[in-house]
């Protein structure tokens, strides 16, 4: 309480000393400021604020117009019912599932990896560790959230893979597995946290009901703090798949540039985002056909991740009203 | 003991020993991660790469274009994001709590959020690079990162803001301050530490971004440095990608090495902002 005190005096303080004017004039200038240049910064302010909407429209106008262009030369028909994708080549195919399936195998691999792993770390920081471990770990897990994905591409691609190809003799060299499993590794510190804040809104009162009536504390895990939790963490997951579907420079590096429709995780494949990157790094004239495919990818891509995003907020205000 | 104790005790160690594995699995990839990292780059550590321009050869290959590029870049997209993001902290927090648009305004920055970045590429290649006419620039490329970065700067802000206790608010109303007085006077000053975290988290996102940077068109073989924010230019990360990308094992040495660098940077970065932020708590509990 004192403390809040202490800093309400100390801090207009430094302000009223930087503009050089001492104390009695800032009064003086709040009497004078008018009304309209407080309407000025308001709306300034306001501007800034709705720039977020004009990037939303923004995105969906520029996804859609040169989606729209894109489907007046290509049928709807072929991108959704073909199973190959090869609009660089002499023939060309627009079957969007061979970048689809890439992208939901390498997606599947980390989940794999990352549901088990983050759900038993956020158990473990919420319910089992000491408060000091707590306070050292946490930090350690978010470290790991800030390594630059370039950074895991490059291992997956040096470190995973050639290891990888001593246990599996016919691991290509670009495949879905090594992404796969090192996404999962980076997408594990997302999970846990926020997995961890869903376990740490279950109510004190539900696990002492179960501690009084003799449950063990595992029992008291499995049977009632993670089940009231399910809708977080339900909505973790989701929030880690869209993440997943979207992350580009793993699968970029280390999964290949060929778009297959396999569930095969050990031949090279391509994931959607890969693929804008692949037309990123060549010189594609704008307003071509090969031009256009990006932004047609990036729709399919768009709308997965922000139908996940939309269902992850929705499971979260459940649980929000839960706690 | 019970014999059904003590099983449930052997039970609950070893759920206790497989969750603190499970958290120490990621911790120590990151530590071989680290430590392969770091005997790669050795061969190509010196101050000749950090001087040095892109070549055909590996050993002669250099950073300096790169590096000069990604700090003109986070220099240009702090610039841009932080008044933006500040600026739309301050209207969602102080001037237009509860009101409709508001409303509307935050559940749309939490979508953003979620958008992955190569959304953002796109999104720059048509608007900043086409429409624009800013061409496949520096400032092109800045304000892609800027949108990208927005929303980590909003929501680190309004929660910096959100500590300030309405007391203060309401003190400083009383003494008749309109309420941009309120917001510059004690709101933001009270909040700056808060809100230099959130550009901190800004920057170390911005500084590793590649995706974007690719489809907006950064250049991977660049023998000038940028000469002005129209210029084209190149990024660590795309040079690093660049390096990864080529199929002799020579490059393979210079990518780690140029990887040592961005973390390195990131690691300045991110110590001298944590420095800067606890010198300024220090000042603003009034020990000057």
């Amino acid at each position: 309480m004192s403390d809040t005190l202490l800093s309400a005096t100390a801090a207009p303080g430094p302000t009223t000393g930087a503009s050089g004017t001492g104390r009695k004039p800032a009064f003086r200038r709040a009497a004078r400021a008018t009304p309209i240049g407080e309407r000025f910064v308001a709306a300034v302010l306001f501007a800034c604020g709705a720039l977020s909407i004009f990037t939303t429209l923004g995105i969906l106008g520029v996804l859609g117009y040169e989606t729209a262009a894109f489907f007046s030369e290509v049928s709807i028909v072929d991108f959704l019912g073909d199973t190959e994708w090869t609009p660089l080549f002499a023939e060309k195919r627009f079957g969007i599932w061979a970048l689809v399936s890439g992208t939901v195998l390498t997606s599947l691999i980390a989940m794999a990896v990352a549901l088990p792993f983050g759900l038993l770390s956020a158990v473990y920081l919420s319910e089992l560790a000491p408060s000091h471990a707590r306070r050292i770990l946490k930090p350690l897990m978010e470290l790991l959230a800030g390594v630059p994905t370039i950074v895991y591409g490059f291992f997956a691609l040096t470190v995973v893979t050639p290891l990888l190809q001593r246990v599996i003799p016919d691991l290509a060299g670009f495949n879905a597995l090594s992404a796969g499993l090192v996404m999962g590794v980076m997408i594990i510190p997302m999970i846990a946290s926020l997995s961890e804040d869903a376990i740490h809104a279950v109510p004190r009162a539900l696990r002492e009901a179960a501690w009084g009536l003799g449950a063990s504390s595992l029992s008291t895990i499995f049977g009632v703090v993670l089940p009231a939790a399910r809708s977080g963490i339900a909505a973790a997951t989701t929030l880690a798949v869209s993440r997943a579907i979207g992350e580009t420079m793993i699968v970029a590096i280390a999964a290949g540039q060929q778009p297959q429709f396999t569930s095969d995780p050990r031949v090279p494949v391509e994931t959607m985002t890969a693929y804008i990157v692949q037309i990123g790094m060549g010189d594609v004239p704008t307003g071509t056909l090969e031009y256009r495919t990006i932004f047609a990818v990036g729709t399919m891509l768009f709308l997965m991740t922000f139908a996940m995003n939309v269902f992850a907020q929705r499971l979260a205000r459940k649980y929000r009203r839960l706690g | 003991m019970h014999p059904e104790t003590r099983t449930r005790r052997r039970n609950e160690r070893l759920f206790r020993l497989l969750c603190l594995s499970c958290l120490f699995l990621p911790l120590a990839m990151l530590v071989w991660l680290l430590g392969d990292l770091v005997v790669k780059a050795m061969p190509r550590l010196h101050m000749d790469f950090l001087s040095g321009y892109p070549s055909r050869r590996a050993t002669d290959a250099g950073v300096l274009p790169g590096m000069i590029g990604s700090l003109y870049l986070i220099f240009l997209t702090v610039s841009l994001a932080m008044p933006i993001g500040v600026g739309a902290a301050i209207y969602l927090e102080e001037f237009g709590r509860r009101s409709r648009l508001a409303h509307l305004i935050e559940v749309n920055i939490a979508n953003l959020a979620g958008v992955p970045s190569i959304i953002y590429g796109l999104l720059g290649l048509e608007i900043f690079v086409r429409v624009l006419g800013l061409g496949r620039s520096l400032l092109a490329g800045a304000a892609t990162l800027a949108l990208l970065v927005l929303p980590v700067i909003i929501m680190a802000t309004r929660e910096a803001l959100r500590t300030v206790p309405d007391s203060l608010r309401e003190a400083a109303v009383g003494l008749g301050a309109t309420p941009w007085q309120v917001v510059r006077q004690v709101v933001l000053p009270q909040s700056m530490p808060g809100i230099m975290t959130g550009c901190i988290l800004a920057v170390s996102r911005a500084i590793g971004e590649t995706a974007p940077l690719v489809v907006i068109g950064a250049l991977t073989f660049i023998t000038f440095l940028p000469d002005g924010v129209l210029a084209p230019f190149t990024a660590l990360p795309i040079q690093i990608f660049n390096w990864i990308s080529r199929p002799q094992a020579a490059f393979a040495h210079n990518a780690a090495a140029g990887i040592v660098v961005l973390m390195g940077t990131l690691l300045l970065l991110n110590a001298t902002a944590i420095y800067l932020r606890g010198r300024m708590e220090r000042i603003q509990k009034g020990t000057h």
